[in-house]
């Protein structure tokens, strides 16, 4: 070995360069994969459309002329998109904590907003790619407008960031992978299901309507189903300012978390 | 020029435990330094204040004069940390794992140090290998290149040696070495302490989080071999000679170890033997080496 090539300075990096590796790790860990991480849930996914649809088919019409086939495509594929986002950044937490690859992280000069917008960003982006792929399945069994392309991309968005960044603080909170797996069943799961993926909300009873909106993720799905049929339950601005709200809340926290080092840094 | 690493009156507590309890430290650019201390002592928990891993109840610490927490990005760019615990991310090859840890460092390109460090550890044969597929020695000697991957000035290696083969060891201190040489300051706990004796210019001894001795490795010895030194006698006769009883022998099998105030005394004891009528087989004059100093350090606080 040659020591000139050890100089003492320390060598120019790119400010910007922490973050951008991040991000590709975060992405490359689920792309490896992708059999388990976007094959898999869009399978399952696939086979929820299949089901509902053919026992359901004659049934319902939510929206006047959208047969109900056509209506569970926007909420199974958001469905998808925001559980693979949870998955992604609360699985990816929890295992370098319990690996202690966290440290890998944890040393370098990495800022608390560097290291929530790249896992939120990865997480953002398996949730794409899981609803994209269903959506495309989906249209393919049943006719899919898109009334409003913009409104789909920033429902997508937006709620896959909120998933994801929740997915951080349930994997900062979690000291075991069951506890995380409570959270993920007791708390994710049944808001997404109960977000009208499945029906429209309005064909609840009242109580059950008004408890439907107080779950944030009932606005992602209506938001973003709203981005299709140019119909909703709700107004899409009004599902706009509440998601918008929750990616806020949801990424302060983690940032919060992060900031004040809370089981990270001892 | 600033301290290498500045520590001043830090104090860490779990709980009711004190981990570390008012140290002070200073260590300057280019120093071997060693970090000794018992399980438990608080060695860990120093280097993981100064890597930003920890917080400090109390104190404060900095790397090349920036402090760990109000300028960690410039702090953490200047320190390499091989950690104690071994480990590694499953789902990438030991090139992977080296390129990633370089971009978090925000170095991009930076194949051709990396290729150096590879071979340097003598790891170029495993460099597509997946973590998951080395031997702990490996898996040890990637976590010192990670370390490294950014040419920190400082490096900080905690028990880099545990569970590494011999040779490996010998080469590993060799290329540490030569980092030192090259102007890195190196900072490690071991607790192979003929290691610290061998490598280490200064020595800090910690017990229960309070620093109980700090001094070059030189005066340590020194100090020590004044107070006490030792001579192991095999004689040719199997009872001792009366007039060795009196300097307080202690049989050690078929030999006797007496104190040794100094070198003159050693020509009495021959001259007592050779009265005896007795002749010495073997000889040694035992000095006391590091683990005796800190065997010393330790019971006496
Ligand atoms: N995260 C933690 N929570 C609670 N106590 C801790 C934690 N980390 C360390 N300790 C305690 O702090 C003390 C110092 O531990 P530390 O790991 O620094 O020792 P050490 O000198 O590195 O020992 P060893 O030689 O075994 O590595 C120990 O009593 C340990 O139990
Ligand atoms: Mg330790």
């Amino acid at each position: 070995m040659s020591e000139h090539l050890l100089p003492i300075a320390v060598p120019a990096t790119d400010i910007r360069g922490g973050f951008v590796t991040l991000l590709y790790k975060e992405t490359l860990r689920f792309w490896k994969v992708s059999m388990q991480t976007v094959f898999a849930p869009v399978v399952t996914t696939v086979l929820y459309l299949m089901i509902f649809a053919h026992v359901l088919a004659n049934h319902v019409e939510v929206f006047p002329g959208v047969a109900y086939s056509s209506f569970l495509v926007p909420g199974l594929a958001m469905m998808a998109a925001l559980q693979n986002a949870f998955a992604n950044t609360s699985s990816s937490m929890i295992q370098s904590k319990m690996t202690g690859n966290l440290v890998f992280i944890l040393l370098p000069p990495l800022s608390p907003a560097e290291i929530v917008g790249a896992y939120v960003l990865a997480s953002m982006l398996r949730g794409f790619l899981c609803g994209t792929a269903v959506l495309l399945v989906g249209a393919w069994f049943a006719p899919l407008p898109v009334a409003h392309p913009l409104a789909v991309v920033v429902f997508a968005m937006l709620g896959s960031a909120s998933l994801g960044a929740l997915g951080l603080v349930a994997g900062i909170y979690s000291d075991k992978v069951d506890q995380l797996s409570a959270f993920q069943h007791f708390v994710v799961v049944p808001l997404t299901f109960l977000a009208g993926v499945f029906y429209s909300v309005q064909t609840l009873p009242p109580v059950w309507q008004a408890a439907s909106h107080l779950n944030p993720v009932f606005y992602m799905v209506d938001g973003f189903r709203w981005g299709f049929f140019g119909a909703a339950d709700v107004s899409p601005w009004l599902s706009l300012a509440v998601v918008a709200a929750c990616v806020a809340v949801v990424n302060g926290w983690a940032m919060l978390l992060l900031k004040s080092g809370y089981k990270l840094r001892h | 020029m600033s301290a290498a690493i500045a520590i001043e009156g830090l104090s860490k507590r779990y709980g009711s435990l004190q981990a570390l309890d008012g140290v002070d430290l200073r260590i300057e650019p280019g120093e071997f330094f060693g970090l000794l201390g018992p399980n438990g002592a608080g060695k860990t928990t120093l280097i993981s204040v100064l890597a930003g891993l920890a917080r400090a109840s109390e104190g404060r610490a900095s790397v090349m004069g920036h402090d760990v927490v109000d300028d960690y990005r410039a702090a953490r760019r200047h320190l390499g940390v091989v950690p104690q615990e071994l480990v590694f991310d499953p789902f990438f090859t030991v090139r992977e794992t080296l390129r990633i840890q370089s971009g978090y460092f925000g170095l991009r390109r930076n194949d051709a140090w990396i290729d150096e460090l590879l071979d340097s550890l003598d790891l170029t044969s495993k460099a597509d290998t997946n973590m998951r597929a080395l031997s702990g020695g490996m898996k040890r000697r990637v976590l010192v290149a990670q370390a490294l991957v950014h040419k920190p000035p400082v490096v900080v290696l905690d028990e880099p040696t545990a569970g590494v083969d011999v040779a490996l060891r010998q080469g590993l201190w060799a290329f540490i070495g030569r980092l030192n040489r090259a102007g890195h300051t190196i900072v490690l706990t071991t607790h192979y302490l003929e290691e610290a004796e061998a490598l280490c210019n200064r020595i800090a001894m910690l017990k229960q989080g309070r620093v109980v001795a700090l001094d070059t490795t030189a005066n340590l010895l020194r100090v020590a071999r004044n107070a006490q030194k030792t001579v192991r006698l095999r004689l040719s006769g199997s009872t001792l000679p009366v007039a060795l009883a009196a300097r307080q022998p202690v049989r050690d099998g078929d030999a006797v170890t007496i104190p040794l105030g100094n070198y003159a005394e050693l020509e009495q004891i021959l001259a007592e033997v050779r009265q005896s009528g007795e002749s010495v087989l073997e000889l040694d004059v035992v000095q006391p080496d590091l683990q005796d100093v800190f065997m010393q350090v330790m019971t006496r606080h």
